[in-house]
């Protein structure tokens, strides 16, 4: 289907997360033709609208996913909060409001592996500063299908919990510097 | 709980096996599901149970009542007393304003869960004094949570975010005058279970049952795919009188569908939408 995007990045972050997330959006190529989506953990009582002002603010396509919508080239694509971010098998969201995981919804634990039971070796994940435990597991599943796997390095994440325990879990993800992953999405294409 | 789901998993080949299975041996056509939801939930039961696929497909077909187990653990449940407050202020504002001259104000609330939602809604009746002209159905395909709905009685550990969400909805009222606080429970004032019903409704398989003025349907169909929800929303339509009202969740949306062009928008927010032809 025209603009549908071949390859996915999957960014996952929680506190502390959040600046280095905006320098990574900020260091886009104009056009992209994979699709980004990014999975923070945020109050769904308090949905702050950081999609809409983002998106105006660094001028990117930038939206919250929607149920039922397309993976598209070119697009940023964050989890809403309060629901699981699922990927269908005919490359669409779905959203899904079981329990957290690891405390948390949306979980990046579940949408990466969603996204690489889907997309395989089209998938690459980084994950970023946070608090808990969330995201290994997804780490994990992303290189057993076949994707690359980033993990910021502990020494540069404000909160080190989640990035250390994904890497005493996952010895083949690779440790990223802040400076390498942001070089990383300035060269994407 | 938190690892049960990574450590079992099945391909998306094993779910559509386990579909057609459960199609055969029940009434139950999970087929227009969300696949990925679906499976999550699959591998969950399996997780809980300790089978692997092999077990569960021997479950399903030999073990008499499991698809009805099955059933009730694929649901997700989860729901709250007036969740989306000001939802529930549009009700009043954009909905019953509007519905209070009609002679009888049936409602269905599809997939009403525990009852949560059909509670809500007889309170916001009430305090727009409509209760005596108004009956609610709450339906739902889970037979286990319309037990729940019909107690009407509620973990006193919930009822604290029950009352933040009320709170929000109408801070001049007391939702303490709602219910009957017993030991852990909060049981839910008689006057609130007058008209209404619960009963079992499959939206996936059964038909149009009433007509109503308003129907209320939130986060079942972010369940569905887009060809289960147009047929919902057929029967939405086909259960609707002329200038009758439709809600859905806050992600859920009639855009998609041509079915859209016979309503007006009333809140793009919270989904509510007008029948006008
Ligand atoms: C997340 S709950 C929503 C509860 C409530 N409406 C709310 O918004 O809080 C979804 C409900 O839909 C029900 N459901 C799922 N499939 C259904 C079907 N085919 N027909 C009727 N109800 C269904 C589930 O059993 C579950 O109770």
């Amino acid at each position: 289907m025209l603009g549908a995007a071949e390859n996915v990045i999957l960014i996952g972050g929680s506190a502390g997360s959040y600046d280095l997330i905006i320098q990574i959006l900020k260091a886009l190529p104009a056009y992209f033709t994979c699709a980004i989506i990014v999975v923070i953990h945020r109050n769904s009582k308090y949905e702050t609208q950081i999609e809409s002002s983002l998106s105006s603010q660094l001028e990117k396509n930038i939206e919250s996913a929607q149920d039922k919508g397309r993976i598209k080239q070119n697009w940023i694509y964050f989890a809403p909060p309060g629901y699981h971010l699922l990927i269908e098998p005919n490359k669409t969201f779905s959203l899904d409001q079981s329990e957290p995981i690891q405390f948390s919804r949306p979980s990046i634990d579940v949408t990466f592996e969603s996204v690489a039971d889907v997309y395989g070796d089209k998938a690459s994940a980084f994950l970023l500063s946070g608090a808990n435990q969330d995201g290994s597991n997804g780490i994990a599943h992303v290189l057993r299908n076949g994707g690359q796997a980033f993990v910021q390095n502990p020494a540069e994440s404000k909160m080190d919990v989640m990035t250390k325990y994904a890497i005493s879990q996952n010895e083949n993800a690779l440790i990223c510097d802040n400076k390498k992953i942001i070089q990383y999405f300035s060269t994407i294409n | 709980m938190d690892q049960l789901n990574s450590n079992v998993n099945i391909s998306f080949e094993e779910l559509e096996d386990l579909i057609y299975l459960m199609k055969n041996v029940s009434d139950y056509d999970l087929s227009g599901y969300t696949k990925t939801s679906l499976k999550r939930r699959v591998q969950r039961i399996m997780a809980l149970e300790k089978m692997d696929y092999m077990d569960l497909k021997n479950a399903v077909v030999n073990v008499e009542g499991f698809y009805n187990y099955f059933i009730q653990e694929i649901t997700v449940n989860v729901t709250e007393m007036f969740r989306d407050p000001e939802f529930y202020s549009l009700l009043t504002t954009e909905v019953f304003s509007y519905l209070k001259t009609f002679p009888k104000i049936k409602i269905w609330s599809a997939g009403c869960a525990t009852g949560e939602e059909v509670y809500s809604l007889s309170i916001v009746l009430k305090e727009n004094n409509l209760t005596d002209k108004s009956f609610i159905y709450g339906t739902d395909i889970n037979s286990q949570v319309l037990e729940t709905a019909k107690k009407g009685i509620y973990p006193i550990k919930k009822v604290k975010n029950y009352t933040e969400n009320f709170n929000i909805y109408n801070s001049n009222e007391e939702f303490s005058t709602y219910y009957t606080a017993m030991y852990d429970a909060a049981i839910i004032n008689h006057d609130l279970r007058k008209n209404m019903l619960f009963s079992i409704h499959n939206l996936a398989t059964d038909n149009v049952f009433n007509e109503f003025q308003l129907i209320v349907c939130r986060n079942v169909l972010i369940y569905f795919d887009l060809e289960l929800q147009k047929r919902v929303f057929t029967l939405f339509y086909e259960s609707l009188c002329l200038f009758g009202f439709l809600c859905l969740g806050p992600k859920e949306t009639l855009y998609n569908h041509e079915v859209s062009k016979k309503f007006r928008v009333v809140n793009k927010t919270y989904n509510i939408y007008q029948k006008i032809k």
